[in-house]
């Protein structure tokens, strides 16, 4: 980031569909692996949407003692998993350094925080009045708590925010810890983002809106197909994601893995309506073109764009028309564009920072991930998704969006790190 | 039920309600020191107490709890009244 200190990422962590830790979803989705399955943790009976992206191999119990996990939602417990892997990748360990521990933050992002819980104890309270709602109901749903558990669990002292803004939340919680490191507020921020919504209340509430696919129930695996011409909505995911930011001086002294250096974050508002994008896309083109403005990424030198891709008609078509728009038709036609939700699914507010994982891993493999279920060529999304098998390539600078419902735009570039 | 049946109840609903250490729950041990049940942790265990054992213990006569062997004499005490 060009407005102070240089930002650097080195430590990664997630838990997502395709797996537990960065590396077995990385290399899930480099080989084209769907994670979405008929849904186990709730009776879908009673309504039409059937699939969603599970993280089956999930043991809270492998992160945190029993007690604690009993105390926080899921999305919590998912957000424990993913900082305690990208903390040991980091190297930090702030358990006995107090003096660090003030210069250490965090910022995470989710769309709904515990709605699992808070669907629960509604329950509860309907049935057994208020006397029996848990005195951790409130604790366990406000968006805030999963940095709250992962402050406590890490000793992580500096400045901690929680951001909401839908599905692009931990996208912007990557460039605002960047932001807070860039200024010398501190030296390491944890920015990630978590998310748990797999419930009657929240799937069926997201089954009103339409967005979700209900045509794949008997195929899972086929249901999110990002730019494909037979899409018809996403398909609803859990998962966590953390990366540690660090100013570039701090990781150079004590002598940390670097994985890439946040170069550009850009951000504007629709203001449109609710759900549906702004037409033209202009309104996620400016943040894009914030976002490289920022990073000095003329549109020749980007490599790769992660793409928000959410598989709904009205996404596809028109994150086409606005990359178009930013990068010009020459470099938009050469630039491949892919979008990892074809295999995660939707991990709502999670899933700014779990793009923003793979968009550094492509940069540090040179190899593009892979929009699979890609078979029909819709003419409103007319660019390389690097469909169905992932490409070796050179990425140096690359490129993730996310939107959010309420029109939230965010674009993030990364860079390969050089001195 | 017996002071014993109280006790071995008790010992469960904490484990297994409550997510406590089995080998730190004995009779002796405080919900404060030792099991680390802090403030919000005593209100799950009076709900608990009341779900388990039918009694109702108001939020005044909590602060008697001390210790685990403290919530089994609560308990037997409301049993008693009943």
């Amino acid at each position: 980031m060009n407005n102070g200190r240089r930002v650097v990422v080195t430590g990664l962590g997630a838990v997502t569909p395709l797996g537990v830790g960065v590396d077995a979803s990385w290399k899930q989705a480099t080989s084209g692996v769907s994670g979405i399955g008929v849904i186990e943790q709730f009776d879908t009976s009673n309504i039409k949407v059937k699939i969603g992206g599970e993280c089956k191999d999930f043991d809270p119990e492998a992160f945190m003692d029993r007690k604690d996990a009993r105390r926080m939602d899921r999305y919590s417990q998912l957000f424990l998993g993913a900082v305690s892997e990208a903390m040991a990748q980091s190297g930090l360990d702030y358990s006995e350094d107090e003096e660090g521990a003030m210069r250490a933050g965090m910022v995470v992002g989710t769309g709904i925080g515990g709605i699992k819980s808070f669907e629960e104890q509604v329950l509860v309270m309907h049935e057994r009045g208020p006397g029996r709602i848990s005195p951790y109901a409130i604790t366990s749903i406000i968006g805030n708590m999963a940095g709250g558990e992962a402050s406590i669990a890490f000793n992580l002292r500096g400045p901690n925010t929680s951001v909401v803004t839908a599905c692009a939340a931990s996208a912007n919680a990557i460039g605002d810890a960047a932001a807070i490191i860039a200024r010398g507020d501190a030296d390491v921020m944890v920015a990630g983002g978590c998310e748990a919504p797999l419930c009657e209340f929240s799937v069926g509430g997201f089954a009103q809106t339409r967005a979700l696919t209900t045509d794949f129930n008997d195929n899972p695996e086929a249901a999110s197909r990002p730019f494909d011409a037979d899409r018809s909505g996403f398909v609803m995911s859990e998962g966590a994601s953390a990366l540690v930011m660090e100013d570039l001086e701090h990781a150079l002294l004590r002598g940390a893995p670097i994985f890439a250096e946040l170069a550009g974050y850009g951000m504007s508002a629709d203001a449109y309506h609710i759900t549906l994008p702004r037409p033209g896309g202009y309104g996620a083109a400016m943040a894009m073109k914030r976002a490289l403005e920022q990073a000095g990424v003329v549109p020749s030198d980007l490599d790769y764009v992660n793409a928000h891709g959410t598989s709904t008609s009205a996404n596809d078509a028109t994150e086409t028309a606005a990359i178009k728009y930013v990068l010009g038709e020459e470099a938009a036609a050469r630039v491949p564009v892919s979008s990892t939700k074809s295999m995660t699914g939707h991990m709502l507010g999670a899933a700014g920072a779990i793009e923003a994982i793979m968009t550094i891993k492509a940069i540090q493999s040179d190899l593009a991930p892979p929009t699979i279920n890609y078979e029909t060529p819709d003419p409103e999304c007319d660019l390389d998704y690097v469909p169905n098998e992932a490409r070796s390539m050179s990425i140096s600078a690359a490129m993730s969006n996310s939107f959010g419902f309420g029109g939230h735009n965010v674009s993030l570039v990364f860079r390969g790190y050089d001195q | 039920m017996d002071r014993a049946e109280v006790e071995a109840k008790l010992k469960g609903v904490l484990v297994d309600e409550l997510g406590l250490d089995a080998d730190k729950v004995t009779m002796d041990a405080s919900f404060d020191q030792d099991l680390e049940v802090d403030s919000l942790g005593v209100v799950e265990l009076l709900m608990a107490l009341e779900d388990n054992f039918g009694v109702a213990i108001p939020d005044e006569e909590a602060e008697n709890i001390g210790t685990v062997g403290q919530a089994v004499d609560v308990v037997l005490a409301k049993m008693g009244e009943q």
